[in-house]
This record gives C-alpha cells, sequence and structure tokens, in this order.
C-alpha cells in the first residue's frame, strides 16, 4: 500500500577525497501535521510530525536534530559532512505516534 | 454615404492591424483542419509570439520565461520529492498478483517506452485509454479489482511507468477517423469558455502564456503533457494531468469532471498530441 509516510530516501556521493566536503540530502514522508488545523468535518486534525532525527557515521554521533511541527511536510534535510575515512552513514527518523524509519548510505573515502 | 466611408476606414484599420499578427489564438480552435495541421500551427503560433524559443525549452513550461524560477527549478530537482512517490511506484509495480505475473506483462518491452505514445486509440474498445485506464485494465485481466482513479497507489504506478519513457519524445498517433474525432472533441473542449470565469484552456495557455496570472506565469499548453504525472509544491504531493484539469475547472468556477472521464481523456488526447516531439521528463517540479 502506498502510505504517503516514511519511505526515506538518502542521496550523497558513494566516493569522496579525504578532507572533501560531502553534501548530504535526505527525503522522508510524513505529513507534519501541527495538530491545530480543522479538516472539513470541524474536526481537529491530531498532531503528527517528526520529533528527532538522530545521524551517525560509523555509529558515531554525527547530528541529533530536534524537529517540531514548525517543520513542513515531507522534510527534506541537507547538510556538508567532512569525508575523513569510509564508512556508513545513518539517518534515523521518530515521530510522535511511534512511527521510525531509518536509511542509509556507503561513503568510500579515498 | 457618410456611414459607408465610416464602416470602410473600420474595415480597413482593421485590416492593418490584422496584417500585424498572423495567426489569432482564437483561429487555433477550428476542429475542421485535422491533427497534423494542428501541430503545425500551435508550433508557429508559439514560434511567432516566443521567436528565440527553441521547441526543447517548451518542456520547461513557465521555467522558460523566468531565470529565477528556473534556479530554483534547478535546486529543487536536485532532491525531487516526486521520487519518493516513483520509488512507491516502482514498489507497486514490481509486486507480483496472486497469479504471480507482474504489471510489466501488460505492456510491450515491461513497460519501457510506453508512456510516450499514451494516450492511444484503442481499437478494441474503440476508446481513448491513458495509462491510468491502461493499469486499471491490467488488473481486471489479472483477476485484480481497479484501483480508484487519484488514489495514492494509482497515482504511484502512473509515475512509475511514465518515468520509464523519460528522455524518449512524446509520440502520440492519432489516425483514422475515430481517433480523429476523439482528438477534435479534445481540441474543442481546450477552446470553449466554461464556468463562472468564462475562461476557456485556451485563454490562459495559448492567449496568454508567458504572461503573469496574478504572480504566476502560465505555461504555454506545448510542453505541458511531457512533465506529468508531476510533484506541485502546491499540492505537496505528486499528481496527474487530469488532476491538474480538474483544478483548473475549479478555478475557473466551472463543475470538474471525475478523473478519466471521456472528456478528461480526449482533453488529455490532444494536449499530450500537442506536446509530440518533447521529451519526458517524469516525475516534474512545479510550484
Amino acid at each position: 500500500m502506498a502510505d504517503n509516510i516514511g519511505n526515506p530516501m538518502i542521496r550523497m556521493a558513494s566516493s569522496a577525497k579525504k578532507g572533501a566536503l560531502v553534501e548530504v540530502r535526505s527525503l522522508i514522508m510524513n505529513p507534519m501535521t501541527t495538530g491545530l488545523a480543522k479538516d472539513k468535518a470541524g474536526k481537529l486534525i491530531p498532531a503528527h510530525f517528526i520529533q528527532t532525527v538522530t545521524i551517525t557515521f560509523n555509529d558515531k554521533p554525527l547530528l541529533d536534530i530536534d524537529w517540531s511541527t514548525a517543520v513542513s511536510a515531507n522534510p527534506y534535510l541537507a547538510f556538508k559532512m567532512r569525508a575523513e575515512s569510509s564508512g556508513t552513514l545513518k539517518m534515523a527518523w521518530k515521530d510522535n505516534t511511534g512511527g521510525h524509519w531509518s536509511a542509509d548510505s556507503k561513503l568510500t573515502v579515498a | 454615404m457618410k456611414r459607408l466611408l465610416i464602416a470602410l476606414s473600420i474595415a480597413s484599420l482593421a485590416g492593418v492591424s490584422g496584417a500585424a499578427q498572423a495567426v489569432n489564438w482564437w483561429d487555433l480552435g477550428n476542429t475542421q483542419v485535422g491533427p497534423a495541421k494542428t501541430l503545425k500551427q500551435f508550433h508557429n503560433y508559439f514560434k511567432e509570439h516566443n521567436p528565440n524559443m527553441p521547441l526543447t525549452k517548451y518542456a520547461l513550461g513557465s521555467y522558460a520565461f523566468s531565470p529565477e524560477m528556473y534556479s530554483q527549478y534547478q535546486e529543487a530537482i536536485q532532491f525531487n520529492p516526486g521520487d519518493l512517490t516513483l520509488s512507491q511506484g516502482k514498489a507497486l509495480w514490481n509486486k507480483p498478483f496472486p497469479n504471480g505475473k507482474t504489471y510489466a506483462s501488460c505492456y510491450p518491452d515491461a513497460g519501457k517506452g510506453v508512456a510516450a505514445h499514451y494516450p492511444i486509440f484503442n481499437e478494441k474498445t474503440h476508446t481513448i485509454g491513458t495509462i491510468g485506464t491502461s493499469l486499471n485494465a491490467c488488473r481486471v485481466a489479472n483477476g485484480q479489482p481497479t484501483l480508484k482513479y487519484g488514489s495514492s497507489d494509482m497515482i504511484a504506478l502512473q509515475t512509475y511507468l511514465a518515468s520509464l519513457s523519460n528522455g524518449m519524445p512524446v509520440d502520440v498517433q492519432v489516425k483514422g477517423p475515430a481517433a480523429i474525432k476523439a482528438f477534435e472533441e479534445g481540441k474543442a473542449y481546450f477552446f470553449m469558455k466554461r464556468g463562472q470565469l468564462n475562461f476557456s484552456c485556451a485563454t490562459c495557455h495559448v492567449a496568454y502564456a508567458g504572461k503573469y496570472l496574478r504572480a504566476q506565469i502560465i505555461s504555454p499548453v506545448v510542453g505541458q503533457s511531457a512533465h506529468f504525472p508531476t510533484y506541485r509544491a502546491a499540492w505537496s504531493a505528486v499528481n496527474t494531468l487530469q488532476k491538474r484539469m480538474e483544478g483548473c475547472d475549479k478555478k475557473v468556477g466551472a463543475v470538474p469532471q471525475a478523473l478519466e472521464s471521456t472528456d478528461y481523456r480526449h482533453l488529455e488526447y490532444f494536449m499530450s498530441y500537442l506536446s509530440n516531439g518533447i521529451k519526458i521528463n517524469v516525475p516534474g517540479y512545479r510550484p
């Protein structure tokens, strides 16, 4: 079923020279509703949003992000990291309804 | 005598202004000229209004008219949110039916290059078939219930199947009297004014293509179908050309039709033919 939630994707270079900047781009589906809007029937749409994004590289913490309802739907996150050693970048998203998703991407450093 | 002189001077003035413009946009709505001449007339009209724009650039729609919007577009497609729907579509496409077959078995070449020729005139059913109707026909042929048009599964599948023609030029055929009739009906719908605002599709997408509608630049009809299904920031989602037709009908204050209605399929047939030669790029990204 194509539920419009989850399905995270990471895009980044698979190899880089040591010391070079690598841009990491990620996208995940999530409604990111605030809990303050009403639907057509007048009922409040419950809050449903990603609360944390935990990013590690070779299992060492890289970025710990707290998100809130201020982030809009289907959040796009991009950041740059310096290529120091080869390894695996792992990203984990958790939302306020218990949903959790993860994705990883390998980097080879010359 | 005085009346005759006035009438003559008005007529000559009209003649002078008429000569400055070779093609009037409303004349493009003649449904007697046939598909090939229609395409030529549309190309000539847009070439006259945008002499330095090659046909390939029409694939960009409004972005072709604004360098600022184009650079924003280039940034956005570094990671097109529509790609999420595309990957959902890929997963659905590859999932076998209970009888073991997959969607690929319903299409020549496992679906590659198929969307470039759609919509098609189906000789068996004597109707215009679109990517959407073909997907449901495939499901029925494999003993599965149909998917609702506009549901996220159907949109994802339509997106994936269309993407299998990426980079290929649109090549819709209109051959035979029944197909030509459907084409002309689509053309008639395109030029017919409707709704509270009394606009036709042509009012904006021919007469005012490249010009501003409030804060947005209107895209010309040539090239529009090639990037559908598309992600639209206004929707925060991917959706189809027919969904956009529904939206446009609502915007002019007309009652929209159901997705895959006869009118919308004929309109899609007409619009896709007008994009012949322009490369498919699915999912697109639009404001």
